[in-house]
C-alpha cells in the first residue's frame, strides 16, 4: 500500500457491531425453530427439558460470566497501560472458554452414553417433539461451541498482540472487537441457557 | 483495421502504480478499483457459465420428449443454473464490481473502510465458487435440487447437495463482510460537504442492499447450517417422521431469499437513477423519493417471503398478511418508475448505449413488476404458481431488470476505468439484439406459463411444443446479441477511442478525476459543493 490511512476506531467498532449483528441472526434462525416447534409440542418439550443436565449448564453460565468480566477488565487494563495485566487477563479469559469446552466434552459424553444423540436409535423411539427438542439443542449449543472456539483463537492471537506490544493503549481495536465478539458468545449462551435448562 | 493505439494508460493510474507486479498486484491488492475489477471479471465470468447453461436448458426443451439429455441432467442443469446465476452472479455482481469499482469515489473517499476485509471477501467469495464447482464434479454428483435446496428431497437425493450447499455458505458468508464493509465506508468515509442529502443514488442503493445483506443472509446461513447437519447428522428438524416440519424450511429459507431479491435489484435501480438524469440532461425528479423507496423496499421487502409459499398449506390468515404485504412492496417500486418517467419528461435525451439498457430496464422491470402482482394474489397465484409463469416474472425482473442494469452499468461506468471506449453502433446493434431476443425468450415463459405448463419438467405436452421452439430461438437471438456486446466492449477498452474524464458529463464525484482513476483517487480529499444531478453546479453545459 503506498499510503496508510488514518485509523478510525469509530468506524472499525461500527463494523465489529453491524457483524455481531449477523451473529445474533444466524442464532435467530435456531431460536425461531425452537420457538415454533416449543409452540408445537409444548409438552414434550417440557419432558425433554427436565432431562437436561442442570448442574453442567450452571458451572457453565458462570464460567462464561467470569471470562466474560475478564475480558472487559482487559479493555480497561490497556487503557491504563497494564499491558501486562491484560494479557493474563485474556489468557484467564481463553482458559474459561476452554474450561466451558470441556465441561461440555463431559456433558455431552453423559448424554452419548444414555443414546441421546441425533439420529440415535433411543431418540426414533421416544415422541416426535422429544427428538427435535434434543436435534435442536445438539445444533445450537454445538454451533455456540464452534464460536466458544472461534473467539478462544482469536483472544489468544489478542493477547500475543498485546505481548509483543502491536495492540497498545493508543490503538487497542483489535483488543476491545475481540473482547466485543467473546461478549456475544457469552450473550447467546445466556439465552440457551434458560431455554434448554431453565424454563422447561 | 484501424490502427491500434495500445500505449499504456497514464502514469499514475491505478493501473501501473503498485509495488506488486503481475497476478500477485491483483490478487492480493487492496485498492477497491482493483478488487472492482477482480470482482467484475470473476462474476461475470460466472454469468456466462449461467448463460451457457441456460442455453442447454432451453435446447432441452426445445422440442417435447428427450432432445439432448435425459431427466437427471436436466435436473442438474436447471441447479446449477439456478445456483450460479443467483449466488455467484447477481447477489455479489452489483455490490463487488461496481460497488467496489465506483462507489468509494462518489462519496469522495480513497477506499473503502476496511480495503483488506474488502480482498478478503472476494477471497471468501471464489473458495465458496471453487467448492460450488467441486460439487459438480465429485460424490453423487452434481445437486438436482433446484436451488432453493427444497426439503425433504434435499436431505435424501444422493447427490453432492451438501458440498454445494457449504459452498453457498462460504458465498455468503463473503456477501455478509461485503454489506458490513459498505455500512461502514457510507457512514465513516464521505467527504467533507458529500452529506446523505447529495449521496449519489447508486450510493444510497447500496446502502440500503448492504443493510439487507447484513440483516438477510445470516438466516440463509443458519438455513444451509441446518440442511448440512440433516444430511450429516440426521438431527431430523425437517423430517415429519421426527417431529420436524419442512414448512419451517420453507419460511427460513424464503426469509432470506426474498430479501435476496432486492439485493439482486436494488442497486441495478441505483445504477438507472444514475444514468438516466445524464442521458436525459435533467437532474433527477424527486430525489428524496427514490432515497425513501429504497429504503421502504429493503424494509418491506424483508417482510414478504410467505409470498412464496401460498399453495404449501400454510394457514389463509398468513396467506393474507403475506399477500397484503407483498402489495405494499409495490408502491415503492412504482414511486422509483414514476420518477425515472418524470425525469425523462421534457429532457434532452441522447440514446446512447447506456441510456438504451436504462429505457429497456423501466420497460421489462415494469412487466416483471406488474406480473409479480399476480403472483402476489393468493387466488391468481394458485393458478400459475410453480409453472412456467414464475419463471418468465422472475427472468423479467432479474434478468431484463437487473442483468440489463449491469450491461448499462459495463458501458457507463468501465471506460472510466479503461480510458477507452467501446463503439456506439454495434453497442446499439447489440442491445437491440439482446431486448427483442429477451422478450421473445420469457414472454413466451409467461403464456406457456397461463396455458398450465409446469416449470422444472423436461418434458411436456405436444400443445406447448410452437411457444417453446419461440422460447428458444428468443435465447439464441439474446446470445447472438450477448456475444456482439462483449466482443465490441472488451475490444474497445482495449483498442477504442480515449475517453476524457467526464464522457458522458455527469455530475457525480467519479466525472470529475482523471481517466483512468489515480490509485488514491483523489489528489486531496475533495470539498463537495452540490447535489449529485447538479449539472449546473457541476459546471457542466
Amino acid at each position: 500500500m503506498s499510503h496508510t490511512p488514518p485509523k478510525d476506531h469509530a468506524g472499525a467498532k461500527l463494523g465489529m457491531w453491524l457483524f455481531l449483528f449477523t451473529e445474533l441472526l444466524l442464532f435467530g434462525g435456531l431460536f425461531l425453530l425452537y420457538g415454533a416447534y416449543f409452540a408445537r409440542y409444548p409438552r414434550e418439550f417440557a419432558a425433554a427439558g427436565r432431562e437436561m443436565h442442570l448442574g453442567f449448564g450452571t458451572v457453565n453460565t458462570i464460567i462464561l460470566i467470569t471470562s466474560s468480566l475478564m475480558a472487559a477488565m482487559a479493555v480497561t487494563a490497556i487503557q491504563r497501560s497494564g499491558r501486562r495485566l491484560a494479557v493474563y487477563l485474556l489468557g484467564g479469559t481463553v482458559l474459561c472458554g476452554a474450561i466451558f469446552l470441556f465441561n461440555k466434552y463431559l456433558e455431552w459424553s453423559a448424554e452419548f452414553s444414555r443414546g441421546i444423540y441425533p439420529g440415535s436409535p433411543l431418540l426414533a423411539t421416544v415422541p416426535p417433539g422429544e427428538s427435535v427438542f434434543y436435534s435442536l439443542y445438539y445444533v445450537t449449543v454445538g454451533l455456540h461451541g464452534l464460536h466458544v472456539l472461534i473467539g478462544g483463537a482469536l483472544l489468544t492471537v489478542v493477547a500475543v498482540r498485546v505481548g509483543r506490544g502491536t495492540i497498545h493503549v493508543g490503538d487497542f481495536a483489535w483488543l476491545e472487537n475481540g473482547a466485543l465478539y467473546w461478549h456475544l458468545v457469552d450473550l447467546v449462551w445466556i439465552f440457551i441457557f434458560p431455554l434448554y435448562y431453565l424454563v422447561l | 483495421m484501424e490502427p491500434t493505439d495500445l500505449t499504456p494508460p497514464p502514469a499514475g493510474s491505478f493501473w501501473n502504480d503498485t509495488g506488486r507486479s503481475g497476478i500477485t498486484s491483483w490478487i492480493f491488492s487492496t485498492d477497491h478499483k482493483r478488487i472492482g475489477l477482480l470482482y467484475f471479471y470473476s462474476v461475470f465470468g460466472f454469468f456466462l457459465v449461467g448463460v451457457l447453461l441456460g442455453l442447454l436448458i432451453r435446447i432441452e426443451l426445445m422440442a417435447p420428449g428427450r432432445t439432448i439429455m435425459g431427466p437427471q441432467a436436466y435436473n442438474a442443469l436447471f441447479t446449477v443454473h439456478g445456483v450460479v446465476m443467483v449466488f455467484l452472479f447477481i447477489i455479489p455482481g452489483f455490490q463487488g464490481s461496481f460497488g467496489n469499482l465506483v462507489m468509494p469515489i462518489q462519496i469522495g473517499a480513497r477506499d473503502v473502510a476496511f480495503p483488506r476485509l474488502n480482498l478478503f471477501s472476494w477471497w471468501l467469495y471464489m473458495a465458496g465458487a471453487v467448492i460450488i464447482l467441486t460439487s459438480l464434479f465429485t460424490g453423487g454428483g452434481p445437486p438436482d435440487t433446484g436451488w432453493t435446496f427444497y426439503v425433504p428431497f434435499s436431505e435424501r437425493t444422493g447427490t453432492n447437495v451438501s458440498l454445494a450447499v457449504f459452498g453457498v455458505f462460504i458465498v455468503g458468508f463473503s456477501s455478509i463482510i461485503t454489506g458490513v464493509n459498505f455500512v461502514t465506508t457510507i457512514h465513516r468515509l464521505r467527504a467533507e460537504g458529500m452529506t446523505w442529502g447529495r449521496l449519489p443514488l447508486f450510493v444510497w442503493s447500496l446502502y440500503a442492499t448492504a443493510w439487507v445483506q447484513i440483516l438477510a443472509t445470516p438466516i440463509l446461513g443458519i438455513t444451509l447450517v441446518l440442511i448440512m447437519a440433516e444430511r450429516i447428522l440426521g438431527t431430523g428438524l425437517f423430517d415429519p417422521s421426527r417431529g420436524g416440519d419442512p414448512l419451517m424450511y420453507q419460511h427460513l429459507f424464503w426469509i432470506y431469499s426474498h430479501p435476496a431479491v432486492y439485493i439482486m435489484i436494488l442497486p441495478a435501480m441505483g445504477v438507472i437513477s444514475d444514468i438516466i438524469p445524464v442521458f436525459a440532461r435533467k437532474p433527477i425528479f424527486g430525489y428524496r423519493m427514490i432515497v425513501f423507496s429504497s429504503l421502504a423496499i429493503a424494509a418491506a421487502g424483508s417482510l414478504v417471503w410467505g409470498h412464496h409459499m401460498f399453495t404449501s398449506g400454510m394457514s389463509d390468515i398468513a396467506i393474507l398478511v403475506f399477500s397484503f404485504l407483498t402489495f405494499i412492496v409495490a408502491i415503492p417500486s412504482a414511486i422509483k418508475v414514476f420518477n425515472w418517467v418524470s425525469t425523462l419528461y421534457r429532457g434532452s435525451i441522447s440514446l446512447e448505449a447506456p441510456m438504451l439498457f436504462a429505457l429497456s430496464f423501466i420497460l421489462l422491470f415494469s412487466i416483471g413488476g406488474l406480473t409479480g402482482l399476480i403472483l402476489g394474489a393468493a387466488a391468481t397465484d394458485i393458478h400459475v404458481h410453480d409453472t412456467h409463469f414464475v419463471v418468465g416474472h422472475f427472468h423479467y425482473v432479474i434478468f431484463g431488470g437487473s442483468g440489463f442494469a449491469f450491461f448499462g452499468a459495463m458501458h457507463y461506468w468501465l471506460p472510466k476505468f479503461y480510458g477507452r471506449r467501446y463503439a456506439e453502433k454495434p453497442a446499439v446493434i447489440a442491445w437491440a439484439l439482446m431486448f427483442v431476443g429477451f422478450n421473445i425468450l420469457y414472454f413466451s415463459m409467461m403464456v406457456l406459463g397461463l396455458k398450465g405448463m409446469p416449470r422444472r419438467y423436461y418434458d411436456y405436452l405436444p400443445e406447448f411444443a410452437p411457444l417453446n421452439l419461440t422460447s428458444t430461438i428468443g435465447s439464441w437471438i439474446l446470445a447472438a446479441g450477448l456475444v456482439l456486446l462483449l466482443v465490441n466492449l472488451f475490444r474497445g477498452l482495449r483498442h477504442g477511442e480515449r475517453v476524457g474524464s467526464n464522457p458522458w458529463g455527469g455530475a457525480t464525484l467519479e466525472w470529475s478525476i482523471p481517466t483512468p482513476p489515480p490509485t488514491e483517487n483523489f489528489a486531496e480529499e475533495p470539498v463537495v459543493t452540490h447535489g449529485p444531478y447538479d449539472f449546473r453546479g457541476a459546471g457542466i453545459p
